[in-house]
């Protein structure tokens, strides 16, 4: 592992983390929404890094490309945007978030209190599609074509509530 | 690598978690989820580089489920905004005793 990938590795995980924090932070809906893709386009880095190219890309075009575009157009067909009033909880309440969260990201980081088994050696494939294909559609198949199900599920249910009561 | 990797994913996790407790903001706590399953998502590309290619195939499982999730509930959010005239989760108290 040269310097140069673990410099990149380092300031992709600050990147995702401080537009993380610059997410949770802002009062109004739509700088948050800004900040979360770029959270996701930091991740999308760092599954780069991680010899996930593939599942990179997907993020790319599925979270921040169609996933962040509902959520702020929601944002705009509610008019939220201008909202003048924060929708931040007590401060009391903001502290015990703060110390809830605390405890449990030391919870979450236990786990590297065992050293970590080495990661044999991945062989170099210049196909980065085909192992994950093959997988999806041998091994997952059932799981696969249930989601499709709950995609349609899903179509069928927005339109469902979000459509105008027409009053009979 | 893992490792690093495992511990931004409990900090963006963590993260998510704080914003849900803090926000009233319907929409702002929808954001909040989507951040938590990217944190889980980041995690199972970490151990998909130990355990094989399996971990890619369950993050493509977990964005198709984060889509419809996000339709469906930005769909109430529509209709809980056209009822109540706010997405305020504190002004919501039809269920208060």
């Amino acid at each position: 592992m040269n310097a140069f990938f673990e410099f990149q590795f380092y300031l992709f995980s600050l990147l995702a983390i401080v537009s993380a924090l610059l997410f949770v932070t802002r009062k109004h809906p739509v700088p948050a929404a800004l900040w979360l893709v770029n959270t996701m386009f930091a991740l999308s880095g760092l599954y780069v890094m991680l010899d996930a190219p593939f599942v990179g890309v997907i993020q790319v075009l599925v979270y921040a490309g169609a996933i962040m575009v509902v959520f702020v157009f929601v944002v705009m067909l509610l008019n939220l945007g201008r909202s003048e009033i924060t929708d931040m909880r007590s401060l009391g309440a903001r502290v015990g978030a703060g110390v809830i969260g605390l405890s449990l990201a030391a919870n979450l980081l236990v786990v590297l209190r065992a050293p970590l088994p080495r990661p044999p050696l991945a062989e170099q494939q210049d196909n980065v599609v085909t192992p994950v294909a093959a997988s999806l559609f041998s091994d997952y198949l059932v799981a696969f074509e249930l989601t499709s199900i709950v995609l349609l599920v899903a179509i069928i249910g927005a339109v469902l509530l979000a459509k105008k009561r027409v009053r009979a | 690598m893992i490792a690093e990797a495992l511990i931004v994913s409990a900090i963006l996790f963590s993260i998510g978690v704080v914003g849900v407790l803090t926000r009233r903001n319907a929409i702002i706590l929808f954001m909040c989820a989507e951040l938590m399953l990217n944190a889980v998502n980041l995690s199972f590309v970490a151990f998909a580089k130990m355990h094989g290619v399996t971990g890619h195939v369950f993050v493509i499982m977990v964005m198709t489920i984060a889509a419809a999730e996000a339709a469906v509930g930005l769909a109430v959010i529509i209709a809980v905004f056209r009822h109540f005239g706010t997405v305020d989760l504190a002004s919501l108290r039809s269920l208060r005793g």
